[in-house]
């Protein structure tokens, strides 16, 4: 019963998010940037303007001249991040690669870093007044998702050892539609049905951010509108336009 | 009204010592419309109807602007994106000059954003149509218009934010889009629309005819002989290599007509064959302001035809912020491809590109000490920081102002870190709110910078600011005497240029000789 139904929330969770980050991908791609706006100074290269992305994505260079605050809390975050998705790799990867062996040790306190720069966005979000402000309910739920997500690995690692090896059983049993039950503890059922949470609204909330960034015009377009010629995609090309008269003079 | 208003004095004292000194103070507590009295006058139909908005507001105006907005969101990518993808990280909420001068949160960039993003959510995504309350989304009112109409005529389109948000999202384009909706539902703004009727009408801003344009021009010829003894041209409407397009404050404001005269000087110099044009006597694009490419391209257009019918083989800009954007970023995409004009020069070409080419290939020569008295700042105007450059790498539009500056004048100062180049604070009149109904924002936008200029005032005994913006100019000699400057503390970069340089066979070049040969026979004395 609890497998069946984890299985289905699986595959509808998995399935709304690919078609659905899939689907804005293709949006961005398609909606047109008329003209050429990167912040400057900018680079002048698509070489440059990797180079430009890289350091966003990876070291949030913006953030950094920014805010020092958000940035260590986001850097926290997110790095610790990475290195949890990449441990959890072991759960649908058999054998396990070598990389993923060597970053357990690090993922495992992970955990606890991603939870510190959770709860430190959302101190910033409750007293900051400024930050207040700006902030919806879903923006705290957000952060909830998280910490809940967090927290309820955490108590799996380091409390309540789940049988991690049905875990994967689990999984890969799901990716070979081969279902294999699930242990039924409830750190597991609240961590998965929070994962299957954030897996359904990602593509219909600011989660969009971590695909949207390399689409940003201010970002990744190279300033180049002197050198290269970029019409606008809906206007007319200049020879058939009408100029304004001259004026009686 | 707020407590500040009844009482200023008093609020004043409150406010701790570093709000008066700190250029990038900011309340750490938001006030909600503190600045929601400040509004500009909206326009007149007779100003909308010429650039194709209707005159009143439709029946329908919800249906209009609900269309318009997802008429936008397939067009820009920027809109699209940006109303989507931010976090709510709090980083540019301070980043401002108008939130760092009103402590309005709604000026804080985000909430700026917000302010639209709160609709799109509402009509065009699922959360927002199923569970608005939870995602701050709302419905579009009336209340909400008028609330757009005030927050997006307080941002000067100044890109300031974009520079530390995560993802570089840009408020201006989101300001610009919010223009665009509200000109489509005939709720525009009566100093843009105007203007750029004006263009339309007479071929500049101020509205100054062919006529006007001839004599002021003759004018600042018999100037220039009159100071130097030497015939310098600035030919208008005359086949040339140069067509010279620059703002239209240039032959009539202060301290811009000294810029002109500038430009004019190094031409000269340089033997160039140039001219301005009757038609195209502008540089500045008010429809970038109000977002609306359809009317920023027929002022673009102007500048190519100018360039056709005067058979020029280059175009450059003169001194002026969003004129350089309009230009840098958007003539070649909206009136190109320039295939007709020289290749060998970029299309268009700063004045400043100009002239620092000419003094690196030694062709001006100045006297620097008649800057002497000057010590000297510069104020990097925001588009040509943010949305531009000059030169052939990227952040050559800090470093060529500063060359020429340098070369003519020998006290130069850079205003505190974090202030400057790609961080420069907007001096507040930007992006189309240079209007008097706006004085009290301008004014407190332009505070942080007024602040900065105050710092190098003080510890360097900085007296001139130089800017290569018309509006900048003009906002400034406006606001300076507001902070204890006066209101000819600002400068033309191409002013100090021309009080420098010294044009072959002018009494400058004699006086200079004579004393040079003065000075050697003291030498040769000794
Ligand atoms: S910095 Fe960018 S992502 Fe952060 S709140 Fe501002 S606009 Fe949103
Ligand atoms: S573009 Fe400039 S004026 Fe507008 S919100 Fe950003 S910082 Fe403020
Ligand atoms: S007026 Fe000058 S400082 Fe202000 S927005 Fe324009 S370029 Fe920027």
């Amino acid at each position: 019963m609890l497998t069946t139904l984890f299985a289905l929330l699986y595959y509808v969770a998995f399935a709304i998010f690919v078609g659905g980050v899939a689907y804005r991908i293709w949006e961005y791609w398609n909606t047109p940037k008329p003209a050429n706006i990167p912040t400057t100074p900018a680079p002048t290269t698509r070489l440059g303007v990797a180079w430009r992305m890289f350091k966003e994505v990876l070291f949030f260079e913006s953030l950094w001249k920014g805010n020092k605050w958000i940035w260590i809390f986001a850097q926290l975050f997110h790095a610790s991040l990475w290195l949890i998705i990449i441990r959890h790799a072991r759960y649908f990867l058999d054998p396990v690669p070598t990389i993923v062996v060597l970053a357990q040790p690090f993922g495992k306190y992970a955990g606890l870093t991603f939870v510190l720069g959770a709860l430190g966005l959302l101190a910033r979000r409750m007293f900051v007044p400024r930050v207040r402000y700006i902030s919806a309910p879903s923006d705290y739920l957000m952060l909830l998702l998280f910490i809940g997500i967090g927290f309820s690995g955490l108590m799996m690692t380091f409390v309540n050892h789940t049988d991690i090896v049905a875990v994967k059983a689990f999984f890969l049993g799901l990716m070979t539609f081969n279902w294999q039950p699930l242990p039924s503890t409830l750190p597991l059922l609240v961590h998965l049905g929070l994962v299957a949470i954030w897996m359904i609204i990602f593509p219909f909330s600011k989660l969009l951010h971590a695909p949207g960034i390399f689409f940003s015009p201010t970002r990744n377009m190279p300033d180049n509108p002197r050198e290269k010629f970029q019409p606008v995609p809906w206007l007319p090309p200049v020879d058939q336009v009408e100029y304004d008269p001259p004026h009686g003079s | 009204m707020s407590e500040l208003e009844k009482n200023p004095e008093a609020a004043a004292e409150e406010l701790p010592p570093e709000a008066l000194e700190d250029p990038l103070y900011f309340d750490p507590e938001p006030k909600e419309g503190a600045s929601a009295h400040i509004r500009s006058f909206p326009a007149a139909p007779e100003f909308m109807e010429p650039l194709g908005y209707p005159g009143e507001r439709p029946e329908n105006w919800k249906e209009v602007a609900l269309n318009k907005m997802k008429d936008l969101r397939g067009k820009f990518r920027s809109f699209r994106l940006f109303l989507d993808i931010c976090v709510k990280c709090g980083a540019c909420t301070d980043k401002c000059h108008y939130y760092m001068g009103t402590a309005d949160p709604r000026n804080m960039p985000v909430g700026r954003q917000d302010l639209l993003r709160s609709v799109y959510r509402r009509y065009f995504t699922l959360p927002g149509k199923w569970f608005p309350s939870l995602v701050g989304a709302r419905d579009l009112t009336e209340e909400v218009l008028d609330e757009w109409y005030t927050y997006y005529f307080q941002c000067s389109e100044c890109r300031r934010c974009s520079v530390y948000c995560p993802y570089g999202i840009d408020t201006a384009e989101i300001t610009m889009a919010a223009r665009e909706i509200l000109d489509s539902v005939g709720y525009g703004m009566k100093y843009t629309n105007e203007i750029i009727t004006k263009v339309f009408k007479v071929g500049n801003n101020l509205g100054l005819p062919k006529p006007a344009l001839e004599s002021t021009l003759e004018d600042l010829e018999e100037e220039i002989e009159d100071d130097t003894g030497v015939k310098v041209r600035l030919p208008l409407d005359e086949p040339a290599d140069i067509l010279l397009v620059t703002p239209s404050a240039d032959f009539f404001a202060e301290p811009h007509i000294d810029g002109l005269i500038g430009y004019a000087k190094v031409f000269h110099a340089t033997g160039a064959k140039w001219t301005l044009s009757s038609y195209a006597s502008e540089a500045a694009n008010f429809a970038m302001f109000i977002g609306s490419y359809e009317n920023m391209r027929r002022i673009a257009l102007r500048i190519r035809k100018a360039a056709i019918d005067l058979g020029v083989k280059r175009i450059i800009i003169g001194e002026c912020g969003h004129a350089w954007r309009a230009a840098y970023q958007f003539l070649n995409t909206l009136a190109g491809p320039f295939d007709f004009l020289d290749p060998n020069y970029p299309v268009p070409q700063h004045i400043c590109e100009y002239t620092w080419d000419a003094i690196q290939k030694g062709q001006l020569k100045f006297d620097k000490s008649q800057n002497d008295w000057i010590k000297l700042t510069f104020h990097d105007s925001c588009n040509v920081a943010r949305a531009s450059r000059m030169g052939d790498y990227p952040g050559g539009q800090f470093d060529i102002p500063r060359n020429i500056l340098k070369a003519v004048c020998n006290h130069y100062y850079d205003m505190p870190e974090g202030t400057i180049k790609e961080e420069t604070l907007c001096c507040g009149g930007g992006g189309g709110l240079l209007t008097d109904d706006l004085m009290e924002l301008r004014k407190k936008g332009g505070s942080p910078r007024m602040k900065a200029l105050k710092q190098v005032a003080e510890e360097y005994g900085v007296n001139k600011m130089a800017a290569i913006c018309a509006i900048c100019k003009t906002q400034f000699s406006k606001i300076m005497p507001e902070f204890g400057f006066g209101m000819d503390d600002i400068m033309s970069v191409h002013q100090l240029v021309s009080n420098a340089i010294i044009l072959p066979g002018s009494e400058q070049e004699k006086e200079l000789m004579e004393q040079e040969e003065k000075e050697e026979a003291a030498d040769a004395a000794e």
